[in-house]
């Protein structure tokens, strides 16, 4: 267990060399271990000077939240505590967010949705907490199977909303998550999602650095708004009357703050770009006709079927988008010019990323989108489900 | 009415959504072109100094003895106040003022053009406001109102500000006083 020190100016309370996300990310020595999605978690957060963490024990989503628990027995988180339900966890990550801590939840599928008035309420308190969405199944009967669904409602929460494809860009992505997100200008929540099971429960190859070091601490007086203390009250405005009133000033205000919380999410574009080297990564054929637009775990099985088709000699490629709010249009339609047929392989059975992808495209592309195939309620989507996708659309010699 | 900037008239313009963002370090922002900091200064003071009923809204940040910081940034306003010709009217809090808001002496991020309008102002400079209130407040001014919306920030700046600088500690304060001396004797004021 690490001994529970004061902050300095160089080292956190856990005796860490406090450095920034530049060097964590992109400078210091990595080494090769082998780790759950949940267990990598586990080691981004403890390189990331977290304040606070709340949880709440519904049957295993992930051992994330678990093993968040364990790194504060270690001394490596500050607070870590248990709410009475989802609603009650988010709520507490508000308050402890509010009050200036750099704080991180995970949770998925029914959690989400059962805390869910909390997500605007999130964004519209400019916090820039962390939420890690291990995305699984919503639906009656109950599940706790691989499907994102639940990432539909996420969309308009005026939260940023970023998507990891294996363990790697999850501990990437978490720690670059926080810095992003504690930007004075951006300062909205972030959530961070994975694909459940496929990436949190599976054991991948992931490149650390050490865990001497730490990112350096969240500075809450850089707030846009003041950070509650003994003469601010928690959620002030929340209390003021202008809430209440019918009126057009009220509605001026409302309206100029949600324009404002959206536009604090598009402002997050160049910071997100520099640490995720780009909003979007292609890989495959650059002059390919055929692109398959994916994010999360759809992008690797996409991988695949583009090397099948290639044996082929049919030309594709892969676009993973790596952010979905704000959503990467202009990388996207850089990415697609000269593309005729886009596949959009999705985990649920509503479309939502086709949807996003259509309306990036009305009037900016003349492309057939088809959105497909989509899996859903636990199914895996194996290279062939997404060749026979595209056989059914598109003339292919020596299929 | 609302006629300057770069979205023009509409209910509730973001600037972002017209593809204006916050100027890199080192830069700032007039309307939709990212210039040296100096430029802007110098287009700054000329507003300031040539159009009817210049005011300064000061915020909490600088209103309050929070640190040394804050205190000298306060004396550096009320001398940049009097170089300017400029009125001030604070911004002491962000609490909406009901049952009616003393438009003559104050104003409030909720509903800033009240201010504006009942003073005839036609070009101001937000300083020390929370960065969310002020964002929230300019699009509202730049929306409702003709006034030239400036805004002098510590941190990243504000796209919904017809001229923003980035930044602005103490030292370069002291700099803009400067260039505002300046162009006022340029101007002949």
């Amino acid at each position: 267990m690490a001994s529970i020190k004061d902050m300095t100016d160089t080292h956190n309370w856990s005796g860490q060399k406090l450095v920034t996300a530049d060097h964590m990310l992109f400078e210091a020595p990595r080494e090769k271990h082998f780790m759950t999605g949940s267990e990598v978690l586990k080691e981004a957060v403890k390189r990331c000077t977290v304040d606070a963490s709340v949880s709440y024990p519904i049957t295993p989503q992930s051992e994330a939240a678990h093993l968040i628990g364990e790194l504060w027995a270690e001394g490596y988180v500050g607070t870590y505590f248990r709410g009475e339900n989802e609603f009650g966890v988010m709520s507490e990550v508000a308050g402890c967010a509010m009050a200036g801590a750099r704080t991180i939840t995970t949770t998925s599928g029914p959690g989400t949705l059962r805390a869910m008035e909390n997500f605007p309420q999130w964004s519209g308190t400019r916090i820039p907490c962390q939420l890690i969405l291990m995305a699984r199944g919503i639906n009656s009967p109950l599940t706790i199977q691989p499907d994102n669904l639940e990432v539909t409602f996420m969309l308009e929460t005026g939260c940023q909303i970023w998507y990891a494809e294996n363990v790697q860009e999850l501990f990437d992505m978490t720690i670059a998550a926080f810095i992003v997100a504690e930007k004075p200008d951006v300062h909205v929540p972030i959530v961070t999602v994975v694909d459940g099971f496929f990436v949190s429960h599976t054991r991948e190859s992931v490149m650390l650095p050490a865990d001497d070091i730490a990112l350096l601490p969240y500075e809450p007086y850089k707030s846009p708004l003041p950070p509650i203390d003994s003469e601010t009250p928690p959620g002030r405005f929340l209390r003021d009357p202008f809430v209440m009133k019918s009126n057009y000033i009220s509605y001026a205000t409302h309206a100029s703050w949600q324009w404002e919380v959206r536009s604090a999410v598009e402002r997050s574009r160049p910071y997100a770009k520099h640490f995720l080297n780009g909003l979007v990564h292609v890989t495959g054929t650059p002059d390919a006709e055929i692109a398959f637009v994916t994010c999360g775990t759809a992008s690797h099985q996409a991988k695949e079927a583009e090397r099948e088709l290639m044996k082929l000699g049919v030309k594709t490629k892969v676009i993973k988008l790596r952010t979905i709010r704000p959503f990467p249009k202009e990388e996207l339609l850089k990415e697609l010019e000269g593309v005729k047929h886009i596949f959009v392989p999705e985990f649920n059975v509503v479309g939502w990323l086709e949807k996003e992808v259509k309306a990036a495209l009305h009037n900016n592309h003349t492309a057939e989108v088809i959105g497909g195939p989509r899996v859903a309620g636990g199914m895996s989507m194996p290279a062939e489900a997404i060749l026979k996708e595209v056989f059914e659309h598109i003339n292919v010699e020596g299929k | 009415m609302a006629n300057q900037g770069p979205a023009y008239y509409s209910p509730y313009p973001a600037a972002l959504y017209d593809g204006v963002i916050t100027p890199p370090e080192g830069k700032a922002l007039l309307l939709e072109e990212v210039v040296d900091e100096e430029i802007a200064m110098r287009e700054i003071a000329k507003q300031m100094l040539t159009k009817e009923n210049a005011t300064i809204f000061p915020g909490p940040q600088v209103l309050y003895g929070y640190n040394e910081e804050a205190k000298k940034k306060a004396t550096l306003i009320k001398e940049m106040a009097e170089v300017l010709n400029a009125k001030m009217i604070p911004m002491y809090d962000y609490r909406p003022k009901y049952p009616k808001i003393d438009a003559e002496v104050e104003i409030n991020p909720n509903h800033p053009n009240l201010t504006i309008w009942h003073n005839n102002i036609k070009a101001a400079i937000f300083i020390g406001v929370h960065c969310h209130y002020a964002n929230v407040a300019l699009k509202m001014v730049r929306c409702e109102t003709d006034c030239y919306t400036i805004a002098i920030c510590g941190l990243s700046g504000h796209e919904d500000a017809m001229a923003t600088l980035r930044d602005q500690h103490s030292s370069e304060l002291e700099k803009f006083i400067k260039i505002a001396r300046e162009v006022k004797a340029e101007l002949k004021l």
